[in-house]
């Protein structure tokens, strides 16, 4: 699967079958985008929130502090909620890849698959033991109520890990042989796990689950803070996921650029869209905001021979441009574009958040005290998850139109069922009544009061 | 014979995942009918509710497991039938987000809450009822035959509206309320609820009556509408199975009525899945029209690779789920339907925290705190760097595993400094 570019969109596009007449070809992608918008930030709870909540654990047991129990419990509640709409909102995805796109399925479900099966088992291992960890307060030993949360936890990182790779391979098929626009000797664990473009995407991922996770957490907290709640609680609370959002969002950084790198390297389009770049240029700049009018960046901050030094490490590389392929086959430059420069923007910001609280939290040992900090936390919030979103928009709408990049089009994946507007409109109002009805539990969950029981030794005899 | 592996795998998927997640959607059936009994229709709802708090996530699991296996080892049965039956299958993806939705809304509601309540409890209800129905009359397209190869060739309707698709439909709603009202006489007999196991044994035996009614009436139909079935089921190994069914069907009816509801939870289960494996048995080896189990299967790198992963997780899989219905069934999870949040706490407000650790006041504790911290600062700025260099130029994949590792080591390393010591008062 190494053929050069053009020679094998040439391929495909003579041998695969007509697509069928799909009028609501983009009503479905839409479909798609939401539904997967929906559960992404639900992901990241499922990456970094087991983590954090046998943090607080750990730290009851070492410490025997009954507020870290608490702060433990409080937040398995949540984790548990958050697990529930994760596992609909999963269920919905995985029944949508089916109806949306059987024609990928039929095609390429011999190499991809296995990713999904693989995640099942991850999938169950959450379940179970979230089951046993938030029910099992209480009623199974303190060491053996710690143990049973660990297996959340690594399976929120396996479960993340095995779908990324079925994306990566989408991004970069490898694996199999084409034979009349279908995969035959497909090699399923070598297809995604030695594909060359899935760690740094998945790495990004989980780096991104912590930074999402922590950001959102610690905004209701710092909401709270704003508002005079700063008692021994909250501040644990903030600073426990305050601090794993502040690790992971510079190192992020620096993952990215590596994963821009991969993009450099096996998808030359994408990257030329997320650059706006027409023509292969030699040394080529870089450009911050600004629109591309079809030819070039305008009205944007241009950086002469940046682009060539962060994609290849060296100023006088050439880039290939967009040229390299037809019109038809190149991605909406504007949105990826957009969507790329929104990211890495509100990235390099949470990556600035991130330092100026780890610089005070370490240097004076103490939370940070201005008020503008506080609200620059509220915000981290959801801007972290408009990033994530950012992001996916790059990779998937940067990848179009393929669906497997220079070998399926969309357009040949899409069900000829013409019901696509009706699923599209039901699922809006569903995903909306959905939105109320977490928002709804959540504001539940923090009016629950604490009890203002000072004496910690009496509240462990009634915890 | 390679390619039929992975199609037992989705029969006992479908198997484990009509016995287990079957009873939580036939919970949900039994919240809908809650009357009729000694105990009131809150408390009746309350038990089914409890019931299924830490087990539903993981039954649900299968129906996934299914979902993954058959595009991966069977991909072109798996676009045609998700593109002609897609009006059911989206029917049932929605009624599982209501069910779980209002499952998770339910547990956070008091009981005097009126009519939020009441509307939550109803779409919990009526998802409940909807999904198993939407899910049967898929099984009943794909065994008449109804589903052609392709992309969304078969009737968008009629191919999952017909007798034989809705009695299959029909059937899966009575089968789940039969096992639910099953287990929860179990599970009532456990917490020594006297009323609620009474009550639940009469539903067990009426659903169960009703069920077997039902299975009869299906099988002329079966007979009137899809002959190559019904030759299946009246000949060899089918009708094996459907004598297997009606046995265990039969003899757990025995049971509930003489109060064993615990062999007769196996027995119930027996009975669901011989019908799942005599429809299996009738339809071998067609999986579609003109497309048998073997011409459908994917390559064998693909089906090995499909066994070898299933195996791999079962190793994991198997001993979870023993210790979670091991728990379950012992009661260990049991008594309010979730942790109760409400917990101690020193909300002493404003009032930084102060350390526990009991060595504050020993200067060489906090000597030895200045040097961990010191190490920890060095190892995390080594890392930091080492990692990063490594991420930046490293070209090898090895380098680029091991700067990873350093920067994950690099961020523990600075969230135990930022998250673990208390802050200075």
């Amino acid at each position: 699967m190494s053929l050069p570019l053009a020679s094998l969109a040439g391929i495909t596009r003579a041998a695969t079958a007509p697509p069928v007449d799909q009028h609501y070809l983009f009503e479905a992608r839409q479909m798609q985008a939401l539904s997967l918008s929906v559960h992404i930030p639900l992901v990241c709870f499922g990456i970094a929130f087991p983590a954090l909540v046998l943090f607080a654990e750990w730290r009851y047991l070492r410490t025997g502090d009954p507020l870290y129990r608490t702060l433990a419990q409080r937040w398995s509640k949540i984790m548990l909620a958050l697990f529930a709409v994760g596992v609909v909102t999963g269920t919905i995805l995985s029944f949508e890849l089916g109806l949306l796109w059987p024609v990928w399925m039929q095609d390429f479900g011999n190499v991809f698959g296995l990713g999904f099966t693989l995640e099942g088992f991850s999938f169950f291992v959450e379940a179970i033991f979230i089951g046993i960890y938030v029910y099992g307060w209480d009623r199974i030993g303190p060491r053996l109520h710690f143990a049973s949360g660990l297996p959340i936890a690594v399976a929120g990182v396996t479960g993340s890990m095995f779908v990324i790779s079925v994306n990566a391979w989408m991004n970069h098929p490898t694996g199999f042989t084409l034979l009349n626009g279908h995969a035959i000797n497909a090699h399923p664990w070598s297809a995604l796990f030695a594909n060359p473009f899935f760690w740094a995407e998945y790495v990004h991922m989980y780096f991104a689950g912590y930074i999402v996770c922590g950001f959102l957490v610690a905004g209701a907290y710092a909401w709270g803070f704003l508002r005079g709640r700063r008692g021994r609680y909250e501040r644990a609370a903030l600073g426990i996921s305050l601090s794993a959002a502040a690790v992971a969002s510079p190192l992020q950084i620096v993952i990215g650029d590596w994963a821009a790198r991969d993009v450099a390297q096996y998808q030359p389009v994408k990257l030329a869209a997320l650059e706006g770049l027409a023509t292969t240029t030699r040394g080529a700049a870089e450009h911050l905001l600004g629109w591309y009018n079809g030819h070039a960046v305008v009205y944007g901050i241009e950086i002469p021979r940046l682009l060539s030094l962060l994609a290849f490490h060296n100023p006088n590389a050439v880039v290939k441009g967009l040229d390299i392929v037809p019109l038809a086959d190149q991605p909406p430059v504007n949105v990826v574009r957009f969507a790329f420069q929104t990211m890495v923007g509100i990235g390099t910001l949470l990556g600035l958040l991130g330092l100026i609280y780890l610089y005070i939290r370490l240097r004076r040992r103490r939370l940070p005290e201005a008020r503008w900090f506080y609200w620059a936390v509220v915000l981290a919030g959801p801007a972290s998850v408009v990033a994530l979103i950012a992001g996916w928009i790059t990779t998937e709408v940067g990848r179009q139109p393929w669906i497997v990049y220079d070998v399926m089009r969309v357009d040949a994946a899409v069900t000829g069922a013409h019901e696509i507007p009706v699923g599209y409109g039901v699922l809006c109002v569903v995903y909306l009544g959905l939105a109320g009805a977490v928002f709804w539990l959540l504001r539940r969950f923090s009016r629950v009061p604490l009890p203002a029981s000072d004496d910690p030794q009496g509240a462990r005899d009634a915890g | 014979m390679l390619a039929d592996v992975p199609m037992v795998f989705i029969l006992v998927g479908i198997t484990a995942y009509t016995v287990l997640s079957g009873a939580d959607f036939g919970a949900g059936l039994w919240t809908l009918i809650p009357g009729g009994g000694l105990t009131d229709a809150a408390t009746t709802r309350d038990h089914t509710r409890h019931a299924i708090g830490p087990v539903w996530e993981a039954n649900h699991v299968w129906l996934i497991f299914v979902l993954t296996v058959a595009w991966t080892c069977y991909p072109v049965a798996f676009g045609s039938i998700v593109s002609t039956l897609s009006i059911p299958l989206f029917i049932a993806a929605v009624g599982i987000i209501f069910r779980g939705t209002t499952y998770a809304l339910r547990s956070q509601l008091e009981r005097g809450e009126g009519r939020g309540v009441r509307a939550v409890e109803n779409v919990f209800a009526l998802s409940s009822v909807l999904t198993p129905f939407a899910l049967g009359t898929v099984i009943g397209a794909i065994a008449t035959g109804r589903v052609p190869v392709g992309n969304a060739r078969g009737d968008l309707v009629t191919s999952w509206l017909n007798p034989v698709s809705i009695l299959a439909g029909v059937l899966a709603v009575a089968f789940s309320g039969y096992l639910a009202a099953v287990y929860l006489a179990a599970d009532a007999r456990r917490l020594a609820e006297r009323s609620l196991v009474r009550d639940f044994r009469i539903r067990g035996l009426a659903a169960g009556v009703v069920a077997g009614a039902l299975a009869l009436a299906g099988l002329l139909v079966v007979r009137a509408q899809a002959r190559p079935l019904w030759h299946g089921l009246t000949s060899g190994l089918g009708l094996a199975m459907v004598c297997v069914c009606a046995l265990a069907g039969v003899l757990t009816l025995v049971l509930v009525w003489r109060d064993r509801f615990g062999p007769a939870r196996a027995s119930a289960a027996l009975a669901v899945a011989a019908v799942i494996a005599g429809w299996a048995a009738a339809q071998e080896p067609r999986l579609l029209p003109g497309l048998t189990v073997s011409q459908a299967a994917a390559g064998r790198a693909t089906l090995i690779a499909t066994i070898v992963g299933v195996a791999a997780g079962a190793v994991v899989l198997v001993p979870s789920l023993t210790l979670l219905y091991t728990l379950v069934l012992r009661g260990r999870l049991e008594g309010a339907e979730a942790p109760p949040v409400v917990g101690p706490t020193a909300a002493g407000a404003g009032r930084p925290e102060v350390s526990r650790a009991g060595s504050a006041g020993k200067p060489s504790a906090a000597l030895a705190g200045v040097r961990r911290a010191r190490l920890a600062g060095g190892f995390a700025a080594v890392t930091l760097v080492a990692g990063a260099g490594l991420m930046i130029f490293a070209r090898p994949g090895w380098a680029l595993a091991l700067g990873v590792l350093m920067l994950v080591a690099c961020a523990v390393t600075v969230f135990a400094m930022a998250a673990g010591p208390p802050e200075r008062s």
